[in-house]
């Protein structure tokens, strides 16, 4: 053993023996790693990048300060409640002239107006008379549009002046940024957005307990049947898998409309009368029903899969030590099958709280989500920023409650399969 | 008495029967009455519908037909979870979710028994399989050997007085089953309990049990105690099954003082015990191994015998030969001092007496 006493190990070549174990499994490391390299590369560019690009877009906008040069460093100094100087009206106006001409007056117009209404038309009529005007320009430009006496406006362009800013974010969870680097709650009418979320929390754990409740006893029959008839019912499990998201829930409106299959049977049996039909549809409940549907699977595999590797020894087992039917399920097979729950419910809950297509078709209003509100925020309102920063809130929603799921279940205890 | 009869007949299968498919009998004609205390093994080959009669009597199987008493009433109404029969299953079932403890502690609950009393209880049942250690340990964690120890605790914990077990030690290698057989003869001779043991391993039947049901095609061929199965078997099925056996297949010329002549095939001529076998019938012949002698004896039953093959296995040695035209003759040769050296090819002479030889059915 004096060898051991000397130092390292040695090989028999006379390297330490922990180097060449490095050297020998480094080719083979290299090798798989290789494997997985293409993946690697497509989530990177196609996946990672454009995330965090735009995750960016919520917290950095330099629209303003890119076109307003002259501007940016007095309004960066400006304290947000003196009057505004001669000096900052002179770069005020420099900036239209130059912005008029390069045709970025419209995307400065368009940003000031996120943070002050009715300012949009102010900008671009005052940059097209910008160019007329003689010095001093203060009183030119108020005299275009009294408005610029305003200390809102200025306030305005202060806040949008700043291209590194938590506005979005800020607006996305229902507060207003000021001028002063302050924040306060906005108006009661105006605060949609903790609704919005609230309500797609809501639908997601409502959808994810109703997964759980009509997922299981389907998942149970399986597991306790036959392969063959097992496999019969999996394929119309899978059914809907095969069909497009698009036609399952246009299907739903069939169904659930006003006029549809289902008020007509209520009608039939005398559930409800003619003129009084419920509805079902274009409103929560069509959401609710529609997503409980679509999602089902994601909860029922999962269960399957594990409820399939129990023996029904365990059962056996329990009633042979006296355990009544009910205390043989709930405190023997209802805890093994928990990692089934976990991981149907954290797939169901997570698809659900960013679900689109169906709530945006079968929603109405009472049942549209955060997600439908980001697509109007990229599509419609062009407001790309504010989807970011929506988008961005959703995401720490989704870690935290995976991160609390981790504490509580542990992500050690799901299982797929 | 009363009470020893009632004790006679603790178990009782009368006239039963079991079909799953409505088309074949799974078990036929079942009768079987199990004393108080005893230690009884059904043993068969798989699809002998053993294990269907233990599952019967555990409840989680429905007979098709008859009754079955415990303690002189029927059962076959009361769901499994009222029985109060403890079980131990093949791959032990302990409940991975739970640690050893609330996994012995658990029958105990369900029948609302106060926290100290469990805690207690579950003491000495694990004291008593020598894993008192072990409490607070997952199954997962434990060997295949203290699984099946906690199972059998588990099964034992609530004091039943009656307690089946379903191959409970066939997952666990050789010298640890041998081991474990020692074992669970000791508990229940300590503890008197009642045992139903299913087992296809003959060597486990003989080692553990009172007495020994053995089944083939859904009907129990013979119940008896170890050594009468062994040395006394009734029918050519249990001689076969139950150790190694010499076969010789012959017609019976004559039986006088129950001693049958049987004639062989090739010539010979063999005196037998005539156990199931009638004039004129055909008859098998069964010779155990350890009774055949080598050498010229007096008895009527020497005949020459060509050697075939020779194992050897230490304290004994394993003759193969050709004994009245039968290749499989097996002769076990003890290694004693001065045993006859026998080599391949040699034709010697072999001996048997007639009482060792037994006359069963074709």
């Amino acid at each position: 053993m004096s060898d051991v006493a000397n130092g390292p190990v040695l090989a028999a070549d006379g390297t330490p023996l922990k180097k060449r174990l490095g050297q020998a499994l480094f080719r083979s490391k290299l090798r798989a790693f290789g494997l997985v390299v293409p993946l690697l590369l497509l989530i990177l560019m196609a996946f990672l990048a454009p995330t965090l690009v735009f995750l960016k877009r919520g917290v950095y906008n330099d629209e303003f300060a890119k076109v307003m040069v002259n501007s940016q460093p007095l309004l960066a100094a400006w304290d947000a409640k003196s009057e505004p100087s001669d000096e900052m009206f002179n770069a005020l106006h420099a900036d239209l002239v130059q912005s008029r001409k390069d045709k970025s007056i419209g995307r400065v117009a368009t940003r000031v107006n996120r943070e002050l209404s009715g300012t949009r038309s102010m900008f671009t009529s005052t940059a097209r008379k910008a160019e007329k005007m003689e010095p001093p320009f203060k009183d030119a430009l108020i005299d275009a549009n009294k408005k610029w006496a305003n200390i809102e406006v200025w306030e305005a362009m202060k806040i949008s002046n700043k291209s590194w800013t938590p506005a979005y974010l800020a607006n996305a969870v229902d507060l207003k940024y000021n001028a002063d680097g302050s924040f306060e709650r906005k108006s009661e009418e105006r605060r949609i957005h903790i609704k919005l979320f609230v309500r797609t929390m809501e639908i997601s754990v409502i959808v994810t307990l109703l997964g759980v409740l009509l997922g299981y006893p389907v998942a149970f029959l399986m597991s306790s049947l036959q392969a063959r008839t097992a496999n019969l019912l999996l394929i119309l499990v899978l059914l809907p898998f095969w069909t497009s998201l698009l036609v399952r829930t246009t299907a739903w409106i069939a169904l659930l409309q006003g006029e549809g299959v289902m008020n007509d049977l209520f009608v039939l049996f005398g559930l409800a009368e003619d003129q009084n039909r419920f509805s079902l549809i274009y409103n929560k409940t069509g959401s609710l029903i529609a997503m409980t549907h679509i999602l089902l699977p994601f909860m029922i595999l999962p269960l399957y899969s594990v409820m399939k590797t129990i023996p029904p020894t365990y059962v056996r087992a329990a009633k042979s030590m006296g355990a009544s039917n009910w205390t043989a399920f709930w405190r023997v097979y209802f805890p093994q099958t928990i990692p089934g729950i976990g991981a149907g419910g954290i797939l169901v809950f997570i698809l659900a709280i960013s679900f689109y297509i169906t709530p945006a078709l079968v929603g109405g209003e009472s049942g549209t989500m955060i997600s439908n509100f980001i697509d109007f925020h990229m599509r419609d309102s062009l407001n790309w920023s504010l989807a970011a920063a929506m988008g961005a809130v959703l995401l720490v929603i989704v870690l935290f409650l995976y991160w609390l799921y981790d504490r509580i279940v542990g992500i050690d205890n799901m299982k797929l399969g | 008495m009363a009470a020893s009869e009632s004790d006679k007949d603790f178990v009782v299968f009368d006239r039963v029967q079991k079909s799953y498919d409505g088309e074949q009998l799974v078990v036929k004609d079942l009768n079987l009455n199990i004393g108080k205390g005893e230690f009884l093994t059904m043993l068969g080959p798989s699809g002998s519908g053993k294990t269907t009669c233990l599952m019967m009597l555990a409840g989680f199987e429905t007979a098709t037909h008859g009754d079955i008493l415990l303690g002189g009433k029927p059962i076959n109404n009361i769901p499994p979870h009222k029985r109060g029969i403890g079980m131990v299953f093949q791959n032990y079932a302990l409940f991975p979710h739970m640690t050893v403890g609330e996994n012995l502690s658990f029958p105990l609950e369900v029948r609302n028994m106060s926290k100290s009393v469990r805690e207690q209880k579950v003491k000495d049942a694990l004291d008593m399989v020598q894993m008192g250690d072990f409490a607070g340990r997952r199954p997962a964690q434990l060997s295949g050997g203290q699984q099946q120890r906690i199972a059998l605790a588990r099964a034992l914990v609530f004091e039943p007085q009656l307690v089946l077990m379903d191959e409970p030690l066939g997952a666990l290698d050789k010298q640890l089953r041998e081991h474990m057989q020692y074992e669970i003869k000791h508990l229940h001779e300590r503890l008197g309990v009642t045992v139903v043991y299913v087992t296809h391993d003959q060597s486990e039947a003989l080692t553990m049990s009172d007495r020994v049901a053995v089944f083939e095609d859904g009907r129990i061929q013979q119940l008896s105690s170890p050594d009468d199965l062994y040395e006394r078997p009734e029918n050519a099925f249990v001689a076969q099954f139950i150790g190694e056996n010499n076969k010789l297949f012959g017609k019976v010329e004559a039986i006088t003082k129950g001693v049958a002549t049987v004639k062989l095939p090739m010539g010979g001529v063999v005196k037998a015990k005539a156990v199931n076998c009638e004039k004129g019938q055909d008859t098998t012949l069964s010779i155990r191994p350890e009774r055949v002698k080598l050498g010229a004896s007096k008895s009527s039953n020497a005949t020459d015998a060509k050697v075939l093959e020779l194992i050897y296995l230490g304290d004994h040695i394993r003759c193969r030969m050709n004994v009245h035209g039968n290749e499989d003759f097996v002769v076990k040769v003890p290694n004693a001092a001065g045993h006859k050296h026998l080599s391949v090819g040699e034709t010697t002479t072999v001996s048997w007496l007639a009482e060792d030889c037994r006359a069963l059915d074709a």
